[in-house]
This record gives C-alpha cells, sequence and structure tokens, in this order.
C-alpha cells in the first residue's frame, strides 16, 4: 500500500533569498521513498509526497552463538537471552546461530521521529533561537505550526513546543489562522486563504500582471518578489515627471533596490539605458487596491524618496568632485593601507604606468570622490556611477566620466566589462591596486572569509584582461602570491565563464601564462581539434613520451646527432619534426592540425623503435628527439594534461 | 482622524491591555530606544518583563534645520519590550496596528529581513522591518545578544517611527504637517529644536569640549566599573549610575561625528571605547540579576 505525505513548516517570515536553498535542501530529506515535491511561501515550508511504504520490510539479522563444543545448556541460555526458542537455534559450522527476525516498523512512527532533527537539521546562512535560550532550538525564523500527515493521520512530533497537526494557517489578514486540512483539501484550502502556495504560479502571476501594466521585468526583483508574498497582485502608481529631471540610474536604483518596485519604461531602449516612465509598479500581498490605497500610500513613499535624491543631487553639486580629491585624505580605506586619497595617488601612478592616456588618468584621480557625495552615502550601490553623472554634469569630457562611470565594472563574472578603454584602464588599475595592498599586508581571502571581496577584484582583472584583449602579463602585474591567485582565478575564468573543459585550460597554462587573449586563442584551437581521433591518440602519447622521460629523469636538451638515427621510423619522425620547426607556424589552428598529422609518425615510432637502446649514446640521441618533439608540441599546450579516454584523471 | 497624541495613547493602551508596563521616557539623551535601561539591561538575566515607553531619541547627524520634511534630529520612537517573546508576538503587533485605524485587508503589509546589530552596545538580533505600503513603520528585532551576553529569554523589540506613522494616518507629505493635538502641528511643537539643535550640533558644539566631556565621563564609568570586584554587597552597587555615564559618552561621540570632528580612522578607536563600557556594565548586570549572587556572592 503506498501512502501520501504531507509537511508543512508554518514560520514566521522567513528572508525571500534563503528560501530557494532551503527547498533545495529540503528535497533531499529522507522520507522512505516516494516522489517528493517542494514548495514555499514566506510563511511555510511545504513538503508533499506519494508513494511512501506503510512499513519498512521486515529483515533478518543472524546472531552469533556459542561453539556448538560448549553444549546444549550454553545454546539455550544463548536462544533465551535473545528471547527465541531453542529449537529456533540453527548450526553453522562450529557454532549455533540465531536467524533473527527484524519486523519493519510502520514510516509513520519513523517519521515522527526523524522529522524533528531532520527539519531543525536544515542549514541557513543565519540561524536565530526564541526559546529554550542559547541551547534551545536554533531555526531561521520560529516556527509556529506544523502540518504533518501520511495518508491523512497525523504524524505526531513536537519542535520547540510546537506539536505537529493537521491545522494550517492562511493569509495573515484575510485568510483564517486556523484551518484544518486532509492532504487533498490542502492546497485548496490555502487558496481559498488567500495563500497561493506554489512560487511557479506566484512568480507566473506577477510577470503577467506586471508586464501587462508594461513593467520592465528584472529577474531578480521577480524572484524577490515570489518569496515574499503569499498572494501577490501587481498594481501601478504614478508619480511626478519632474522628477524625470534625475538620471535614470538613481531613479530606477531607488524603484527597485529601495522600494522594490519595477520600472516601467515608455519608449524601446536605446544603448543601455532606457527612457523612463513616470510610473512604477508595485507588487502587494493583496488580491487587489479596489480603493487606491496602496497604490497612493506607496506613491508617498516615492515621493519622499525622491525628494531626497533630489535635494542630495542639489548639495553635491555645491562642491565639484575635482575639488573633493582632498577630502579623500579623510575616508578610510583600509587602515593600513591608508586612505581613498592614498589609494587614488597610487591608481593613478598605476594607470601611468599601464599607459593611461590623459583622460584615463583624469578618471583615475576623480573616480572616488563620489564617496564623499550625499547621494552615494544614501545610495552606496552607486557609487562610481554617480561620479560618472556628477562628471558629466560638470563638464568633464565624456572618456573622463564614463570611465568613472564604470571603473567598478564588472560586478560579477556576468556583469560586462567597461565598455570604454580609458574605463578598462581605470577598472584595472583600481582593482589591482586594492589587491596588491591587501595581499601586502596579509589580507588574503581564507574559505569564505573575504572581506574586501578580493575574490571578485581578481575576477574583474581576469575578465577585462581577458575580453577587453589587453597586452599585459599576469607576470607584470603580480608577483608571489598574488600572481598564484589570479592564476586560480584565470583557471576558473575559462572553465566556468568561458565554458572549456579543466584538462584543455590545464594544458594550455601549462607552458605559463601569457597575454590572455593569446590564452583564449589557444584554448580555441585546441577545444576544436581535441575531438579529432588523432589529436586523441597524440595526447595519449604525449603522456607516454612525458612518462618515459620523467622515468629516465632525462633533462639533456643537447643537439642530436642524425647519424644515430635508424633509418626507417626513428629517422622519418626526426625530419618531420625538423620540418615542423622550420615551418615556425604561428596560426594556432594550423599549428594544431600540424602536430595532430604527427600521430601515425609517433605511432609507429613507438612500435618499431626501443628507446632504450642498449648503446647509451643511441639511447641518449632517441631521448633528445622525443624530449625535443615534447617541448616543440608544449609551445601551444602541454598535451599530456588532456585527458583522453580510459584515462579520466582529476588535476594535479 | 487620530492626533498624532491620541495615537501614542492608544498603541500605550493597546500594550497596557496586554500586560506592558507603561514607562515614562528616560531622561538622559539616547539615540535610539533601544538604550534605554529599560531595554538595554532589562532584556538580561532571567526576569521575564514586558514594558512600552515613547522615547525621543536624538540623532545629531541627521538634523536638517527643519528644512527635509522627513528627517528630525530627534524623532520619537514607540519601544515594546516583551520578554519572553509571546507565540503570538506578531499577530498582537498587527493587532496594534488596528487599533490605530489601519485596515490591514486593505493594506500591504510585508515583513522584511532587516537584522539589527550595535556595535557600541555590543547588541545583535534577527527580524524585519515592517512595510506598510511600501512605508517601513516599524523595526522588528529578536534579540539574540546583548552587551556581549547571550540572551537567557529571548525578547521581541518592536519599535514603532511615531512620526513616519501619524503622518501615513493623517496622509501628509511633511512630519511638520501631523497635527499633534487639536490646533497644534508637529511643527509647532518641535520646529524650533530642530532648528536650534542643528545649529548646535552643525556649527557651534565646541570640539574641544566635547572631547573632554567625554573622557570625563569615560573616566567616570571606569571607576564605577573597576570599584565592582571590591565592592561588598553587590546589589546596592549602581551599575545604573554607570551605565548612564555610557550613555552620556555614546551622546557626545554623535556630536562629535555631527561636527565632523572624528576621523574615520579614530571613529573605530572610539565605537571600541564606548562599547566597552556598554560591555562591561550589561556583565554587572547581568551578574546582579543572578539570585544567587548576593553580598556573599562573585
Amino acid at each position: 500500500m503506498s501512502l501520501d505525505f504531507l509537511l508543512e513548516i508554518g514560520t514566521e517570515e522567513i528572508p525571500h533569498w534563503m528560501i530557494p536553498g532551503a527547498l533545495a535542501q529540503i528535497e533531499k530529506l529522507a522520507l522512505f521513498g516516494g516522489d517528493i515535491s517542494v514548495d514555499a511561501t514566506p510563511r511555510r515550508l511545504v513538503v508533499r509526497a506519494s508513494g511512501l511504504p506503510e512499513r519498512t520490510p521486515d529483515r533478518e539479522q543472524v546472531v552469533k552463538g556459542p561453539p556448538l563444543a560448549s553444549g546444549e545448556k550454553a545454546a539455550e541460555g544463548f536462544a533465551r537471552k535473545q528471547g527465541a526458542d531453542p529449537s529456533a537455534l540453527r548450526q553453522a559450522g562450529s557454532h549455533y546461530e540465531l536467524v533473527k527476525r527484524i519486523p519493519g516498523r510502520a514510516v509513520r512512527d519513523m517519521l515522527a521521529e526523524s522529522l524533528p532533527a531532520a527539519i531543525l537539521g536544515l542549514q541557513w546562512p543565519k540561524t536565530m533561537y526564541w526559546t529554550g535560550g542559547k541551547t534551545g532550538p536554533r531555526f531561521i525564523r520560529p516556527i509556529r505550526w506544523i502540518v504533518a500527515l501520511l495518508a491523512d493521520e497525523l504524524i505526531p512530533f513536537e519542535i520547540a513546543g510546537v506539536k505537529s497537526g493537521n491545522v494550517t494557517r492562511g493569509h495573515r489578514k484575510l485568510g483564517s489562522p486556523a484551518i484544518p486540512v486532509t492532504i487533498a483539501s490542502y492546497e485548496i484550502e490555502l487558496r481559498k486563504n488567500f495563500v497561493v502556495l506554489s512560487s511557479h504560479e506566484r512568480r507566473h502571476k506577477i510577470e503577467t500582471e506586471a508586464a501587462r501594466l508594461g513593467a520592465k521585468i528584472d529577474r531578480d526583483l521577480l524572484k524577490t518578489l515570489t518569496f515574499i508574498t503569499e498572494y501577490p497582485t501587481a498594481i501601478r502608481g504614478d508619480f511626478d515627471p519632474a522628477y524625470l529631471e534625475l538620471p535614470a540610474e538613481v531613479l530606477t536604483t531607488v524603484m527597485r533596490h529601495h522600494q522594490k518596485y519595477f520600472s516601467v519604461e515608455t519608449e524601446p531602449i536605446e544603448k543601455t539605458v532606457g527612457k523612463l516612465a513616470p510610473q512604477f509598479v508595485a507588487v502587494i500581498n493583496l488580491p487587489g487596491d479596489p480603493e487606491g490605497l496602496v497604490k497612493k500610500g506607496n506613491e508617498r513613499v516615492l515621493r519622499a524618496r525622491f525628494n531626497d535624491a533630489r535635494f542630495f543631487w542639489d548639495v553635491d553639486q555645491q562642491k565639484k568632485l575635482i575639488d573633493r580629491v582632498e577630502d579623500l585624505g579623510n575616508v578610510t580605506f583600509q587602515a593600513k593601507l591608508g586612505s581613498y586619497k592614498a589609494k587614488t595617488d597610487r591608481v593613478v601612478e598605476l594607470v601611468k604606468e599601464l599607459g593611461g592616456n590623459a583622460h584615463a588618468q583624469r578618471a583615475a584621480m576623480l573616480a572616488k570622490c563620489d564617496l564623499t557625495a550625499e547621494m552615494v552615502k544614501e545610495f552606496t550601490d552607486l557609487q562610481g556611477i554617480v561620479g560618472g553623472l556628477y562628471a558629466k554634469a560638470q563638464g568633464e569630457p565624456e572618456p573622463v566620466w564614463r570611465a568613472i562611470y564604470e571603473h567598478y565594472k564588472p560586478l560579477s563574472m556576468e556583469d560586462s566589462i567597461p565598455e570604454t578603454a580609458e574605463g578598462q584602464i581605470v577598472a584595472l588599475a583600481d582593482k589591482l591596486d586594492t589587491l596588491r595592498g591587501c595581499f601586502e599586508i596579509g589580507l588574503v581571502p581564507t574559505g569564505s572569509k573575504d572581506p574586501f571581496a578580493l575574490r571578485r577584484a581578481a575576477q574583474g582583472v581576469v575578465k577585462i584582461l581577458a575580453e577587453a584583449k589587453l597586452d599585459y602579463l599576469l607576470d607584470q602585474l603580480a608577483i608571489g602570491e598574488l600572481r598564484a591567485f589570479l592564476k586560480e582565478r584565470v583557471q576558473y575564468y575559462f572553465r566556468e565563464v568561458r565554458g572549456y573543459k579543466y584538462d584543455e585550460v590545464n594544458a594550455v597554462l601549462a607552458p605559463g601564462i601569457s597575454e590572455l587573449r593569446d590564452v583564449e586563442a589557444r584554448l580555441a584551437a585546441l577545444s576544436a581539434i581535441r575531438s579529432t581521433e588523432d589529436f586523441e591518440a597524440l595526447a595519449a602519447a604525449c603522456k607516454r613520451i612525458r612518462n618515459i622521460l620523467k622515468q629516465a629523469g632525462f633533462e639533456g636538451n643537447g643537439p642530436m646527432d642524425a647519424a644515430l638515427f635508424e633509418d626507417g621510423p626513428e629517422r622519418e619522425l626526426a625530419n618531420r619534426l625538423a620540418e615542423f620547426v622550420l615551418s615556425n607556424e604561428t596560426d594556432y589552428s594550423k599549428r594544431l592540425t600540424a602536430i595532430s598529422g604527427f600521430r601515425p609518425a609517433v605511432d609507429t615510432f613507438f612500435d618499431k623503435i626501443l628507446v632504450n637502446a642498449p648503446d647509451p649514446r643511441v639511447r641518449t640521441n632517441r631521448l633528445t628527439l622525443l624530449s625535443k618533439l615534447y617541448s616543440e608540441f608544449s609551445t601551444l599546450a602541454d598535451f599530456s594534461e588532456i585527458v583522453t579516454e580510459g584515462n579520466s584523471r582529476t588535476t594535479d | 482622524m487620530d492626533t498624532f497624541q491620541e495615537t501614542v495613547f492608544k498603541l500605550k493602551r493597546y500594550w497596557a491591555e496586554r500586560g506592558a508596563i507603561i514607562q515614562e521616557p528616560y531622561d538622559v539623551e539616547v539615540g535610539a530606544g533601544t538604550m534605554c535601561p529599560e531595554t538595554f539591561l532589562r532584556v538580561l538575566g532571567p526576569k521575564p518583563y514586558r514594558v512600552a515607553y515613547v522615547q525621543p531619541s536624538r540623532r545629531p547627524a541627521d538634523g536638517r534645520y527643519g528644512e527635509n520634511p522627513n528627517r528630525l534630529y530627534k524623532h520619537q520612537q514607540l519601544q515594546v519590550i516583551l520578554k519572553p517573546t509571546p507565540d503570538d508576538v506578531i499577530e498582537q503587533y498587527l493587532g496594534s496596528l488596528e487599533a490605530i485605524g489601519i485596515d490591514l485587508t486593505k493594506h500591504d503589509l510585508k515583513l522584511e529581513e532587516d537584522n539589527w546589530e550595535a556595535p557600541t552596545l555590543g547588541a545583535w538580533g534577527v527580524g524585519w522591518q515592517v512595510m506598510l505600503d511600501g512605508l517601513e513603520i516599524t523595526q522588528f528585532t529578536y534579540f539574540q545578544q546583548c552587551g556581549g551576553i547571550d540572551l537567557e529569554l529571548v525578547p521581541a523589540e518592536i519599535t514603532y517611527g511615531l512620526e513616519r506613522l501619524s503622518a501615513f494616518l493623517q496622509g501628509v507629505e511633511s512630519v511638520y504637517d501631523i497635527v499633534w493635538a487639536p490646533g497644534f502641528k508637529y511643527s509647532d511643537v518641535r520646529m524650533t529644536d530642530e532648528l536650534q539643535f542643528s545649529v548646535y550640533n552643525f556649527e557651534m558644539a565646541t570640539v574641544d569640549r566635547l572631547w573632554r566631556l567625554l573622557g570625563e565621563y569615560e573616566a567616570e564609568c571606569k571607576e564605577l566599573l573597576a570599584n565592582f570586584p571590591k565592592y561588598p554587597e553587590k546589589q546596592r552597587f549602581p551599575v545604573l549610575a554607570a551605565y548612564e555615564q555610557v550613555l552620556k559618552c555614546s551622546h557626545l561621540f554623535n556630536l562629535l561625528d555631527a561636527r565632523g570632528a572624528i576621523s574615520v580612522t579614530e571613529r573605530v578607536g572610539v565605537i571600541k571605547r564606548v562599547r566597552d563600557l556598554a560591555v562591561g556594565t550589561a556583565k554587572l548586570w547581568a551578574e546582579q540579576q543572578q539570585p544567587a549572587s548576593d553580598g556573599e556572592a562573585a
């Protein structure tokens, strides 16, 4: 018989961003089989399953008894102790043994026992205790009710003083606070009580309604809104078009980040910034706003926010960015690394060293000045952007203000790099300075600790170098530990962002990291050719060569003596190599194709020629040939790093 | 439509009916209701407590000479402490909103994560900002630690921003337009303070003297804390007086900060000085609260 299961953990409002992670864990709860589905609203985590067995199967356990030699009395004693009749004993070899039948258990009982620990065992980014002091149960927010049913029968247990039952709760104000449910009626009852359980449905409802009202759909915001509402409805509000004089960046930041509104655009987007309409779309946790009360309230809040922004803008314009450079002396960058003024001076120098033009140097000097602006103190996400806009308003040339505007980019691996050359170089220098400084004073990220977001800075460096196709070498930009740290980021970038296979990345990086655009070109060529049969075989051969050289402890790199080559496969390989060296092919694809072409010659060589020749001179000569071959091939990538079929090893 | 004071009366009445002591504001300058001994010290130890009070809260740096419709040097908080937290605390809180005339079936209410941390008090908690039609009207916090001490009975702290709430209820754009009492607006009652204290805080406060005062209050507090171990009758020991010195220091710090007298590098150091005093005081208070800690103990 297969049973249905329902578990609802009723809580106070869980932070929206933690809910998907919790659901992923709940999906893996051990429920003794059955098909699991999970869902959540801010106030409930829900698991439903079907096909659970009523009992776990019976099983047998063999218990070893006394030796036969110890007699029947001992056997009886053993049986009694095991709660069995002596007749149940059997003889196995030199001992008695008892086959015990362990009856299966009711799944309901097992769930009642295991669920409390499983629920409290969920991992959250931050937990709290609310009852029983510090030793009390911990969860993300207080648990206030629990529904736990197996085939509509209660699974009895208790967490933090809350007993499981069959009573759920509806929407905080529109629903009933006590709704008896069965597994079949659960979702329907919730809906009657203004809770849409399915997060998929809530998201869809928000998206379609908001889109209909003209909202510019923002994926992150959509996700947030899905998990802070139980019964979402989109409504549209207006604001005074006079506020459109403020930069769109400021308006959308206020709407999106501070108020969780979608912005509305009137015209098709040109370039990156669309034209804002004096409207917004809010998502409320109600079925509607027939009297317009919620709309009015939200409009008033937004007006106050926009007024603040306008006030900040006006105040900030009273002092130009260039007059704020000295003020940066009062803003600490890092205790040991000094103020932002000191940082600015270093970055300007670095921009010069990197060959930045006068615009780039000017931008570097002004880049951090907006940290003293009221607007940035209020809307910290807008650092850089506000500086750029102010620079523009204050008549700085376009390359300067744009470089300031985009110098924090890329903010993530998904974010784009600065578009202008000046922006790229300022962004690069700013990040490099942070990295160098922090590494110098030992602030190296460990595990999850990375307070200065150095990983992001390093990823930014790598992304800019690679995607702006800049000519700097990592080895020029960084030394020691930082170089290794950046190298890790290079691997990460080409693997996770660019999608190359890890062994391809290892192979290309093995000879040393060249300019990243060159790394990418080699990767592209390697990736294109690797699936060909010849190449795979050649990669395998390279590995063999490397092993041979290693085993022989061979490091000689002297000249080869052509006279010592045996005619046939050996001389042919040597000739071929000579031709290859002469051709000095620089196009990576062609070079790789040529290298792949060595496969028959290499194969025949290994078939017919004994490297370990009795004559030490011949042996040395052969090892030299292999060594030269290997190093010639390896200028582009170390093929021995390539994982070939039947040889799937992990990275070194 | 209720006046400002009527809304305050209703909220106090509501919480009084739910067993809270109605306290009057604390008479030393504080930056937030949390800093009053009624919260900061009372949440420590094993004794249940329920209290509600309006606390004028001074934030010198937020002064705007009475020109900004939403920012104030001194605003009023209604602070509610429920220790331990009742299971239906949120329902009770929502009831208080209904008691002041908000129909929650027609307004959008959301609890959005907002964890609270006060480094100068060695205190933190988790909770929400309560958003009503997009306006933050309340901070709701489950205290976890205070004065560096893990709490035995977790209290809920509910802090209403009274000006915002009233502006919402009265439908006005500026806090100064709130009707405080029949015939009197918020501006009639408070505009003069806002202007004069903005002038003092930003322009005229004497930086040297404020630093000296900070040092004096700190010294007084330190001396008291140092006397505790050898003081014979622990219950008589004036921990509360020591704590007032902490509040004085905290306020002076805020004043100096508003005056632009604290560089960023100094800042961390001064915060630590205040924090050490707060944590030291909390420790003594907690010790006094333990039943065993009579005259002979410790």
